[in-house]
Formats: structure tokens, sequence, C-alpha cells
């Protein structure tokens, strides 16, 4: 299987502390991995090694021959001064369409913001909008930084379903960032678990039973783990009511790994 | 036509203000005004250089204020504090210039010339100058538009979409040395950043879009030119502050417009 873009042995030195060591990672067409690990553990490091932004200290990072990429910052911060619509904002760096602008709005759900300007936004609203400009690409791997932050309860809920649905429509491959252990666990075909290295990965049953993602997430992983397996009963059971298919092939079967020791 | 003083004096300095115009958007949205100063102070010292070296005025500034932009963002990126070192650059160029021009033989420098500018004197080479370098700087911007744009709103945004940051940074570095080396003689070295910012300033409230800043920026610059020569001409005032200060004036006019509506 072609890997759409491949980090090995990957090490990262930023202000002179070590943040990423000895990551090895790949990612698959049509897959949906998350990255999770506490805060500083270097998920966002490793995000941003992976588009080119900051320069790996060990290993190397290949992409394949033009591989359209799309990606979403944890956050952005727009100077006041700068004057921006949001249609404005879309249209950087590639101009796209004034109905591919508002089809990618409308698919964010944010369809009512192309006149609005960008520093005016509220928090969830900005998401919506840098994850419509992602969108605008036609991205084949799409890097999301903690986008579900800032969203009310509802849209994080559809936002993992559009994911969802975005994957199964377009084959496009999903690497993000969260904190919502229990939605990770659900949404994801493989989970990894960062701290400056990969502590374990793969599956999220399995990876949830991981002693070091126990050692990591303590407490917090028997909910995370007991939700996982109530919507994957709650699927099976009542004929994917919830539109979820757990079941649905990919056609590029993602890989499920066990958990390794790191 | 170019032969009247006066014309000359409108030409040049509505040619700066076109020129400054779309520079200031990028100088405002970066937080650049202080690096604008450093490096407009280091002109100074490219004049006595030039001088002392006999090489052309022009090319010496821009050499220089080039040298000057390189330092001060390198050392920026190596974690200096941006703020604390610019205090330091902008300040030790112009007392490094100073000191420069003092040691050039004959004292053939008019000092207050070199610090406000000298608008009267501007002969048919400056014109040149400063209509050549505008041109260079709106094509340069111009051609980069989107890209200085997205590696302005964020350096990541920019490496994900196949565009170097640093690259653009560069390319606004050369364009505001061209811009100082253009202005010198129209306002000096000391009211260059005014000429960046302030316009800039005074289209921000009317602006919805970095398009329509600039254009507000050149409008707001081509009239504060006009109206400071006026004043300069009927008050007897010197011309390259008279600008700066109908400048100010559009941008209290502009603000105060804003607050109310
Ligand atoms: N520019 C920088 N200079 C120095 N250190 C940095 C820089 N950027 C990040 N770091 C450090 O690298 C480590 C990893 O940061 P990173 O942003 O990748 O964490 P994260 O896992 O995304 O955290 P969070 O969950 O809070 O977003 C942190 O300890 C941080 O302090
Ligand atoms: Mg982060």
């Amino acid at each position: 299987m072609t890997a759409l873009i491949t980090a090995s042995s990957l090490g990262v030195r930023l202000g002179g502390r070590r943040v990423l060591h000895d990551v090895d990672f790949r990612i698959a067409p049509g897959e949906i991995v998350t990255v999770v690990g506490p805060n500083g553990s270097g998920k966002s490091t490793l995000l941003r090694s992976l588009i080119g932004a900051v320069r790996s200290e060990t290993g190397t990072v290949t992409r394949k021959d033009g591989l359209r990429l799309s990606y979403v910052p944890q956050r952005l911060q727009i100077d006041p001064s700068l004057p921006m619509t949001v249609g404005r904002f879309l249209d950087l760096p590639t101009p796209a369409t004034g109905a591919a602008r508002q089809a990618a709005l409308a698919e964010a759900g944010a369809g009512e913001l192309p006149a609005r300007q960008l520093a005016d936004l509220s928090g969830g609203q900005m998401q919506r909008v840098l994850l419509a400009r992602a969108l605008l690409n036609r991205p084949e791997l799409l890097l999301l930084d903690e986008p579900t932050q800032g969203l009310d309860q509802p849209g994080s809920a559809a936002f993992y379903q559009r994911i969802e649905a975005l994957r199964d429509r377009t084959g496009c491959a999903i690497l993000m960032v969260s904190h919502e252990l229990h939605v990770v666990m659900s949404a994801s075909d493989r989970v990894i678990c960062l701290n400056g290295h990969i502590c374990c990965e793969g599956h999220p049953e399995t990876v949830a039973q991981a002693a070091e993602y126990r050692a990591l997430f303590g407490s917090g992983t028997g909910g995370a783990l007991a939700l996982y397996r109530h919507e994957h009963d709650h699927g099976h059971a009542h004929d994917h009511d919830h539109g979820h298919d757990h079941n649905h092939d990919h056609g590029s079967a993602p890989r499920h790994d066990h958990a390794e020791a790191g | 036509m170019l032969d009247d003083f006066l014309t000359r004096a409108v030409l040049g300095a509505v040619g700066v203000a076109l020129a400054a115009a779309p520079l200031g958007g990028f100088v405002a949205w970066r937080r650049m005004a202080y690096f604008g100063d450093a490096t407009s102070h280091a002109a100074i010292l490219g004049v006595a250089l030039a001088l002392a070296l006999s090489v052309p005025i022009f090319a010496g500034t821009l050499v220089v204020a080039l040298a000057m932009a390189f330092l001060v963002a390198h050392l920026t990126d190596r974690g200096m504090g941006a703020d604390l070192l610019l205090g330091v650059a902008s300040h030790g160029a112009l007392a490094a210039g100073l000191v420069a021009v003092s040691f050039v033989e004959g004292a053939r420098i008019d000092l207050s010339a070199l610090l406000f500018g000298d608008i009267l004197a501007l002969g048919k080479g400056d014109l040149l100058v400063i209509w050549g370098g505008g041109l260079v700087v709106a094509a340069l911007i111009f051609w980069r538009w989107r890209r200085l744009l997205t590696a302005t709103l964020s350096a990541d945004l920019a490496f994900a979409g196949g565009i170097d940051p640093e690259r653009e940074k560069r390319i606004l570095m050369l364009a505001l040395a061209l811009v100082v080396a253009a202005a010198l003689k129209i306002v000096g070295a000391l009211l260059i950043g005014a000429l960046l910012v302030i316009p800039a300033a005074a289209a921000r409230p009317f602006a919805r879009t970095p398009e329509m800043m600039v254009a507000g920026a050149a409008v707001a610059g081509v009239v504060a030119a006009l109206l400071g020569l006026w004043a300069a001409w009927v008050f007897d005032t010197p011309a390259g502050p008279s600008i700066v200060c109908a400048a100010v004036v559009l941008f209290a006019l502009s603000t105060l417009t804003r607050l109310r509506g």
C-alpha cells in the first residue's frame, strides 16, 4: 500500500528542547488517524513537520508525488489591522469560484459567513471557516489540529460525522489531533498515542487497553473505552441508524496494527 | 514641464506615495513599523558610505538598507526579542549614520536634508529613481500578492500551501529597501516610516479587504502629498514634515468619521 506521507525516525528540536524523537509514521489513502497525547507532547509539532513548517533534526518526511494536502492549524490569530472577509480568505493562496467557496462553507457548516470579517469571528466560526478553506483544494490528505475546539456539542458531533462522510465520499485521508478521547475512539481507524515519541498506536480498542495509554490518560480510559464499545454495539445492533458503518470496506483497507510497546 | 521645480516636487511626492501604499499594508499587517524605521535610519549610513566610496547615493542607500533589513530579520529569527532588537537597531543605525556623515570630508552633506528631505531640490535623476523604484516595488508586490498575503496570515498556512514564507519575507524586505532609497530625498530618513504607516492606517477603517486597504492607502498618500506640498508652499514650512502632517490629519478624519458612523 502506498503511503501518502511517511515520516521515518523523525526527530525535532525546538528552542534547544527535544520535542519529538524516533517517530515513524505513515498514513494510507482513506485512513482516519487520530493523534492523542497530553499538552506539550508534540502533537502540533508532528503535524507542522509533516507540512514542512519545522525542520527535522533527524529522519525524513517524504510525500507521495503531487500530494494535495490541506492543513487546519490549532489556532489562527488575525492582526486587527488586516481587513479580510471570509470569502476573500478562502481565495488564498489559490483563487476559487464563488460557487466553490459557497459549497465549501456550506459543507463546513458556515454557509452564512462569507461576507463577515475574519477578525470578528468567534472561535467556533473560525474553526468552521478554516475547515471550509481546507476542503477547497480537494485534498487527498487533511491535517486537522484540534479541529473541534470551540465547537458547540452538536457542532462537534456533526463535525466528526462530516469528516467520516468526507472520507467515504472522496477517499481523503485524515490525520487529526484531538483531546476528546471518547469521540476519537469511535471515529478513527487508528489512534496514535504521542508523548515525545509514539507510545503506542493501533486500532482504537487495542490502544485503549495498552499500558502506555492507560499510564498517560489514567482514569479517563475506562470511560472512553466504554463509550467506544457502546457506540460500536449501538451501530451493529440498530442497523447503523446513526449513519456510521463500522464494517464498511474503504477499498484500501486501513491498517489495524496492534499496539507496540514504545 | 519637468524643468519646473514645483512640478518635479509634485511628481516625486506622488510617486513615493504610490510606491509606499502596497508596502504600507504589509508593514501594518506584519507589525513591521519599527522594522521600517530601522531600515530607513540605515539609509543615512548608506549616504555616508556612498559619498566616501564615490558610488551613486541610490545604490549606497539601497545596499545598506537591505543589509540592515536582513540583519535584523536574521537576529529576530534567532529568538532575540523583536521589540528590544529593533530599538537597538533603529537608534544604533541613526547614531552610526550621523557619526559616519561627520567623517565624510568637506561636510558636503546637508544634514537637515538627509533627515527631513529636500523635495524642492529634486532633480530629473531623482524622479527617475523614484518612479523606477516605485514601479519595481509595485510589480514585485502585484506578482507575489496572494503568496505574500498567505504568508502574512500564517507561516504554517503558507507552508501547507507550498509557499516558503521566508522567501516572501525577503521579497518584502527588498521592496522596503527600494522604497527607503526612493523616498529618502522626499521626506528624509526620519519620516519614511511615517509615509508607510500613516496612509495605510488612514485607509484601514474603510477597508473590508486587503486590496481596498492598499487602494485607500494610495489615495490617502497622494492626497497627503498634494496637501502637504501646498501647505509647504503657502506657509513656507518644510515639505517632508508637512506631507506627514497632512497624512496624520487624513488619518484623524478617517478614524473620527468611522467612530461617528
Ligand atoms: N517555537 C517553539 N520554540 C520552542 N519550543 C517550542 C516551540 N513550539 C513548541 N515548543 C515546545 O514543544 C513542545 C511540544 O509542543 P506542541 O505544540 O507540539 O504540543 P502539543 O502536543 O500540540 O500541545 P497542546 O495539546 O497544548 O496543543 C512543548 O513543550 C512546547 O513548549
Ligand atoms: Mg497542539
